[in-house]
């Protein structure tokens, strides 16, 4: 059993962030991952996985201001959880680990192949 | 101005989000619409956040059912059943009067709805239900349209050849007869008709043996398949040979599935082949007028799709066409009567439908709704009444944090807990019931355990009574505020009680409703049974005629009356409890000559009128001394007030241009209805073989004895046919059969409504004597009587029930009459119904709650001003 839950787009969630440091809330992640990944992320699939870092732990959020845009509406902002820390970190070693098993070898066939 | 998303999304996304999440998330979205609003323009902003919205909607995001209920439902659900069978338990007084009340509400439910199923489904049994139609026709006779089955026997091939394309089948048919059928040693009466082939694809008959046209050829015979088994037991019947009516040989050529009781021609035990019976009534091929007598019937199936009245309207004149200038003052006119209609919608006036049994249908529903509504509230009253009681309980709830949903799911889990302890008893009760409410209402009705539509509707029926039951109880005691509760500053107002009040007064108006329909209905009956008859139905008896028994009439008679056994005996064409013949064509001096009449006309023996004791007012009877009477007519009072002739006696009637003579007049017999007028009727001589025999016992002899003797004559001069015979006075008693069904059925109804009621109001009764203890301890001691206290306690009641008695009475009245309007014949409406009922009400109401006020008027007060 894996010992720290965390899907693919949730690692890139969390990860950014962390890139984002205290200016992370929904739509600077959106633009943040946009950017940086090149790819879509619609609101609803943020939220969600938003949801589920924040319910398994690894998040937490506070309500900031609120701007002109926004209609009244606060921002809410989210934060990496020492638990957060060590699941990211977690997901790292497993890949590193994985990386330093692969015999050169298999990587020179590729690059041929 | 700004630019904002649309509108409708907006409040979806806000309906379907979760509160939690749905700020932030707007905000989001709105600081991203602001954006795109900047960038790409509205239109595109717009799209976007719709897509938005829609992709949002994805479980995590969506709000649950109810906040803050994720938990697992079922520990709740299994707490509130039990609290509530504790609570049931720690009253198991209110809990019987509860479960009681309900389950003879649902018994009578069930009885009734088991009962309306049976009449609704009736026929269906037919594959072809909805295209079977009998083919039926409206004639004006003596100034009024009357309605009759009966057709020429030439009306099935004039439809099938001038209509044909409308109709898959048009067969005529005869009179379900009863036969003697011979096998050997074996003579059975079975029922059945004469049908034209076609009948088996029509009827779709289950052919078990044998040929699926039996009826091809003419001496032929389909048998049902348990008249094969009393014949034949085991053997194969096809192709046996059957003596029938001890005059012809019939083949057996099929047997079939007999059909259902529930259906028109459950006594269909054989079918004969149409040729057969013109073959045996060849008068009907020599008929002057083919289209002047109707003795037959005609039953047809039409073509899919065709409609009844497009049909009805293009076959109405069929017969109309076929008629001579002076037949066609009958003026009739031909239409389909479907099968779906048959046994609910059978009576007409004046040419239209109006109904039949369907009545009785909506009485017994309405009734069975009702006396399951008195249940109900019974069960309101006393949960409302003993709210107190758990107030503290509701108090504490919702202190400790239920939801007034939770506290609603509550009672509501409780009332259906009560309801389906009931709906068990019910069943239970209904099986015991069941043979008897079958007896009275002449059905074979079963439940049907292994019918899962049966369990659904009953389950389904208790869930919505439960939740009927406790809908009130339910929305009531989670209104508590949990800070008055508990701090004890709780008092029910001072119109706490009113609804309560309004439900009993609800509850005795039903009540008083059914008694006084009841007494009505037994009224009625009482009424028509009382009426003259014109004759003497005691001690007369009546068998049939066939040509033996016609032939050795004068022997039987002189044996019969030379053995003491009977006083006297004739041969009539009809029974005097029905007619069997009526005749057109008379005319007389000052008659209107445009009038087409039409008169029972019964062909008798000089005797008939000393067998049956009718009573002559002028004039004489036949005698066999006047050779003149061969032609000469009796009549009955209302043919001489029909004529408008003073000096009836040696009047001249021409009967199809002969002339008779009248020599007599009869008081009235009554023959038909005994709620409607006597018809003007006559009589006549005849020498022919006539339908029955009317015997007149001997009064002063055993009836059974004499019945023997009877028997052994009969069977000595006539020994093929088995002797069968009916006693006239139960053939009459039968005409009252269905108002005094009604009668048992209302009454046993009013029985229960009025035992649920005051199952109810003992409950009450006893709840507003426990509220009050304190109050009455001090009267007591205050110096109050026993008389006082039980005065005051039941005043209370007995006004409810007095007002209930005044609603009640407005009701019945206007009901009562318009029942009875439906009567020719009928009894009034008396005020002493009114006065016996509220009486009867009152006295009930009093036996049951004196016996809890007077327990606790004599209660000491020691005891009570002791407690707490």
């Amino acid at each position: 059993m894996k010992k720290y839950q965390l899907g693919e787009f949730e690692e890139i969630v969390i990860l950014t962030i962390g890139v984002l440091y205290k200016e992370a809330y929904g739509v600077s992640i959106k633009k943040e991952i946009e950017v940086r990944l090149a790819r879509n992320v619609s609101m609803g699939a943020l939220h969600t996985a938003l949801k589920r870092l924040e319910s398994k732990g690894y998040i937490k959020s506070f309500d900031g201001e609120t701007t002109e845009d926004r209609a009244g509406r606060p921002r809410k902002y989210f934060q990496i959880t020492a638990l957060g820390k060590r699941a990211i970190e977690y997901s790292r070693s497993t890949r590193d680990t994985l990386w330093r098993a692969i015999p050169t070898v298999a990587l020179d066939v590729k690059m041929v192949g | 101005m700004k630019e904002r998303p649309p509108k409708l999304f907006l409040s979806f996304f806000r309906w379907y989000c979760h509160p939690e999440m749905a700020g932030h998330i707007e905000g989001d979205m709105m600081e991203l619409y602001s954006e795109r609003v900047r960038g790409a323009g509205k239109r595109t902003a717009d799209l976007k956040f719709i897509r938005d919205v829609v992709l949002l909607c994805r479980p995590g995001i969506i709000r649950p059912v109810t906040i803050g209920t994720h938990v697992n439902q079922y520990d709740m659900v299994k707490s509130y059943f039990k609290v509530g069978l504790r609570n049931m338990l720690r009253s198991k007084g209110y809990s019987a009067i509860n479960i009681s009340g309900l389950a003879i509400g649902m018994m009578v439910a069930l009885l009734i709805g088991l009962w309306v199923f049976d009449e609704l489904t009736f026929d269906t049994h037919f594959k072809n239900y909805d295209r079977i139609v009998q083919v039926m026709q409206h004639q004006t006779f003596n100034g009024q349209i009357g309605t009759q089955v009966s057709n020429p026997a030439a009306m099935g091939e004039e439809i099938r050849t001038v209509h044909g394309g409308d109709f898959k089948h048009v067969l005529q048919s005869s009179w379900t007869d009863s036969h003697t059928l011979t096998y050997g040693e074996k003579v059975f009466f079975k029922t059945g008709n004469y049908f034209e082939s076609g009948v088996v694809d029509m009827l779709s008959l289950n052919i078990i043996h044998g040929a699926t046209d039996g009826l091809k050829e003419m001496n032929s015979i389909m048998i049902s398949e348990s008249v094969a088994k009393t014949f034949f037991d085991g053997e194969d019947a096809v192709n046996k040979i059957l003596k029938l009516d001890n005059d012809v040989d019939v083949t057996v050529t099929a047997v079939y599935e007999d059909l259902p009781e529930n259906t028109s021609f459950y006594n269909l035990q054989i079918i004969l082949p149409w040729s057969l019976y013109l073959s045996q009534n060849t008068w009907i091929a020599r008929m002057d007028n083919p289209w002047g007598s109707n003795f037959t019937q005609t039953y047809a199936e039409m073509n899919e799709h065709a409609a009844v009245e497009v049909v009805s309207a293009r076959i109405k004149d069929v017969k109309y066409n076929k008629q001579n200038e002076e037949a066609r003052r009958y003026k009739a006119t031909v239409f389909l009567h479907p099968m779906s209609k048959w046994h609910l919608y059978s009576d007409f006036e004046a040419g239209v439908n109006t109904g039949g049994r369907i009545d009785n249908v909506w009485l017994f529903s309405i009734t069975g709704i009702f006396v399951l509504l008195l249940a109900c509230i019974n069960f309101m009253n006393l949960s409302t009444a003993r709210s107190e009681k758990r107030s503290k309980e509701v108090g504490i709830r919702k202190s400790i944090g239920s939801a007034r949903g939770q506290l609603v799911t509550q009672f509501f889990s409780e009332s259906i807990l009560v309801a389906l302890l009931a709906f068990v008893l019910a069943i239970g009760l209904g099986f015991l019931v069941l043979p008897s409410f079958n007896t009275i209402a002449e059905k074979h009705i079963s439940i049907p355990w292994a019918s899962p539509v049966f369990w659904f509707i009953g389950i389904g029926f208790t869930l919505i009574t439960g939740i009927f039951a406790g809908l009130y109880p339910a929305v009531f005691l989670s209104s508590f505020q949990p800070v008055k509760v508990l701090k004890g500053s709780f008092k029910q107002g001072r119109y706490a009680s009113l609804p309560r009040q309004i439900l009993v007064t609800v509850q005795f108006t039903i009540s008083i409703v059914l008694i006084i329909g009841t007494i009505v209905v037994y009224k009625q009956v009482k009424h028509a049974q009382g009426r003259p008859m014109g004759y003497t139905a005691d001690g007369l008896i009546t068998t049939g005629v066939n040509t033996e028994r016609h032939k050795h009439f004068e022997a039987i008679r002189t044996e019969l009356k030379a053995a003491n056994v009977i006083t006297e005996m004739a041969e009539s064409g009809s029974p005097t409890t029905d007619i069997w013949n009526t005749n057109g064509g008379f005319d007389w001096e000052g008659k209107d000559p445009n009038q087409a009449v039409d008169f029972p006309n019964n062909a008798v023996t000089y005797e008939y009128g000393k067998t049956i004791g009718w009573k002559i007012t002028a004039g004489r009877d036949f005698a066999r001394d006047f050779a003149t009477d061969s032609t000469a007519f009796i009549l009955n009072e209302s043919a001489v007030k029909f004529i408008g002739s003073t000096d009836p006696i040696g009047k001249v009637i021409k009967w199809n241009g002969e002339a008779y003579t009248v020599i007599g007049v009869v008081k009235d017999v009554l023959v038909q209805s005994p709620y409607k007028p006597v018809r003007p009727a006559m009589w006549h001589l005849s020498d022919d073989s006539e339908n029955i025999f009317i015997i007149r016992l001997t009064p002063e002899r055993n009836a059974q004895e004499s019945m023997r003797k009877v028997e052994e004559v009969f069977t000595k001069l006539d020994p093929t046919s088995p002797f069968d015979a009916s006693f006239v006075d139960e053939t009459y008693a039968r005409k009252f059969g269905n108002e005094k069904r009604i009668g048992t059925l209302a009454a046993f109804f009013a029985v229960l409504a009025i035992f649920i009621s005051c199952l109810g109001l003992f409950g009450l009764a006893s709840f507003v004597a426990e509220q009050r203890t304190k109050e009455i301890g001090i009267r007591k001691v205050m110096g109050a009587s026993v008389s006082n206290l039980w005065r005051m306690l039941s005043k209370d009641f007995v006004i409810l029930v007095l007002l209930s008695s005044v609603i009640a009475i407005a009701c019945s009245y206007y009901f009562c009459t318009k029942w009875l309007e439906g009567y020719e014949y009928h009894t009034t409406v008396s005020w002493w119904i009114f006065a016996g009922s509220t009486a009867g009400a009152l006295i009930i109401t009093l036996i049951t709650v004196s016996y809890q006020a007077i327990k606790a008027a004599l209660m000491s007060p020691v005891k009570s001003l002791r407690s707490e």
